[in-house]
């Protein structure tokens, strides 16, 4: 169990310094999530043009890793269409649950994940973002939970 | 100090000859020994209640109540062995006031169902604290609903102490019932559980109280302190889970109808008419955790032979030793700090979330609960989301204290 596999400094940065942090109202996609294990809570806005998300932001309060994943989720979707994210989301998800998960070049910094996958009950909260904008694409206006 | 080696001294306390009962406490977590600092979720269980259980399950199981044969007999004796060990540790007048409950949620539950639901009117008032658990709030909210009654919330200070004159100027005739924490889970701090009941009473109100956290570290008697009810758990006890104990008051309980309907707690059944059972198995209805019983009894055993007293004396000195060192990390901030606590050290760090503190300790072997311990309205109160909470049982040292102390000096460097 080696803590610096998940605390890596790109993680550490992102919690510091989240980027795109912030509202945007009003927003064509909001949801919020929630994780009720150990409280974290954050909402995820979307201006969308067309299929493409062309901004986004997030706010909330949560532990390193949420708010680290949530950053990187932002810089990395920004300009993507729907597929795309949806695509990337699978790849995260794999790296996230898969032991075996090769690295993928497609990820970029969201690579940084990949120590999470050895403190299982962390999962979710790097998870949390990514269902959290599914849900704001989706639906518009929701709230999800981990639970 | 010269005084502490007079004859009339008791033998000081030794937590290392104590820890050998406890074989879990050589588990190697991480690679490092385990520090188990969370007593306050579930405490560890001594080989005496091991072997009580183990015991019971090889030589004297079978249902209870029902059968002649001879282990069915061995089973009841058992059984019912255990509730007057139960009676005699809480010092209740009789077993028949002695409801063996799942736990301390159960048992708040029960009254609150069997109690309170048929008694309450809109117009009527239930009063809790703001330290409250989840378990002595959503009940009484179900009620409400039932009811059409009203929930009403002493406040506390920035301490984390009920504020009494206010809990005072609350109670009223319309207070039906008040239902209180003995000692906070999420602060440690110790209520004035003694004064709380007289006052309610005074105004015909009946009182619950939530012991799970005060039973296992202090001298808890249901009649001096003239609870009504009073409820808790054997596993932060060092008993097994799924077995607690509900207190009541005879003429309380004989007065109540029963919660569940089902085995042992009837007499006679026919389509017609049922005839409840006597007390207390009346709310006992199904096959009881009688191995549960068995190793609760056990632990109370275990807890004696130790003497409670000075178990509560260690773990005020652990809990002294602990607040002093952390005080002194400046990025550290103890949430609650109440003039009476117990066992329980809740705190923050500067920059660092409870979570990744608490990821940060399990790697260094180090067992604290973080999160909102079940006490979300707590937490809001103090507009955090989560702590840290590190709570001390009898096989605690100030090595573990020590250890404590330098996890937290881990997560500094990590989030450095």
């Amino acid at each position: 169990m080696d803590l610096k596999e998940l605390y890596r400094d790109v993680i550490l940065d992102h919690n510091r310094h989240p980027r795109n942090f912030g509202r945007i109202e009003p927003a064509d996609g909001r949801a919020e999530g929630h994780n009720p294990l150990c409280g974290d809570r954050l909402s995820v806005f979307v201006v969308l043009d067309g299929e493409r998300v062309a901004d986004i932001r997030f706010e909330g309060r949560g532990c390193a890793i949420s708010t680290a994943s949530a950053s990187l989720m932002t810089e990395a979707v920004k300009g993507k269409d729907r597929s795309a994210i949806r695509a990337l989301f699978d790849k995260v998800h794999a790296l996230l649950t898969r032991p075996d998960a090769a690295p993928d070049g497609a990820l970029g910094k969201l690579a940084a994940l990949s120590g999470v996958r050895e403190f299982p009950v962390r999962v979710k909260c790097a998870s949390l973002c990514w269902h959290t904008l599914n849900a704001a694409l989706e639906h518009g206006a929701a709230t999800i939970s981990t639970e | 100090m010269a005084a502490n080696l007079s004859l009339a001294a008791p033998p000081p306390f030794d937590a290392e000859r104590v820890r050998r009962d406890f074989p879990i406490l050589d588990t190697m977590v991480n690679g490092h020994p385990l520090v188990y600092l969370d007593s306050a979720a579930s405490s560890q269980r001594p080989l005496p209640v091991l072997r009580a259980v183990e015991d019971y399950e090889t030589h004297s199981h079978a249902n209870v109540h029902r059968g002649v044969h001879a282990l069915s007999q061995a089973a009841t004796a058992a059984y019912e062995g255990a509730r007057e060990r139960i009676r005699r540790f809480i010092n209740a007048r009789s077993t028949r006031e002695i409801i063996f409950v799942r736990g301390t949620t159960e048992g708040i539950n029960l009254i609150a169902q069997a109690y309170a639901r048929p008694r309450l009117r809109a117009g009527d008032e239930i009063l809790i604290s703001a330290l409250e658990h989840h378990a002595n709030i959503v009940p009484w909210q179900m009620v409400c609903e039932q009811t059409g009654c009203t929930l009403k919330v002493a406040p506390i200070n920035r301490r984390g102490e009920l504020l009494l004159e206010e809990f005072l100027k609350l109670l009223n005739p319309r207070t039906r019932l008040v239902a209180m924490a003995h000692v906070s889970n999420a602060l440690g701090t110790v209520l004035p559980v003694k004064r709380i009941i007289a006052a309610a009473q005074s105004f015909g109100a009946v009182v619950l109280i939530d012991g799970a956290q005060a039973v296992p570290h202090s001298r808890v008697d249901v009649r001096a302190l003239g609870a009504d009810f009073y409820t808790f758990s054997g596993h932060k006890l060092y008993g097994p889970t799924g077995i607690g104990v509900l207190y009541g008051r005879e003429e309380l309980l004989a007065a109540m109808p029963p919660w569940q309907g089902g085995g042992d707690m009837i007499l006679t059944v026919s389509f017609e008419k049922t005839t409840y059972n006597e007390l207390p198995w009346k709310f006992e209805a199904g096959t009881p955790n009688m191995s549960g019983a068995v190793g609760l009894a056990a632990a109370m055993d275990y807890v004696e032979s130790l003497g409670v007293e000075a178990i509560a004396a260690h773990e005020q000195r652990l809990l002294q030793l602990a607040t002093a060192e952390l005080a002194r990390l400046p990025q550290i901030e103890i949430i609650g700090t109440a003039a009476h606590k117990a066992s329980v050290l809740s705190f923050t760090m500067k920059g660092v979330h409870p979570h990744d503190l608490g990821t940060i300790l399990d790697a260094e072997g180090v067992a604290v609960r973080t999160g909102h311990h079940c006490a979300m309205p707590v937490m809001t109160f103090f507009g955090l989301p989560a702590t840290a909470r590190a709570s001390f049982g009898c096989y605690n040292t100030e090595r573990d204290v020590a250890s404590l102390v330098q996890a937290l000096g881990k997560a500094r460097e990590v989030f450095a």
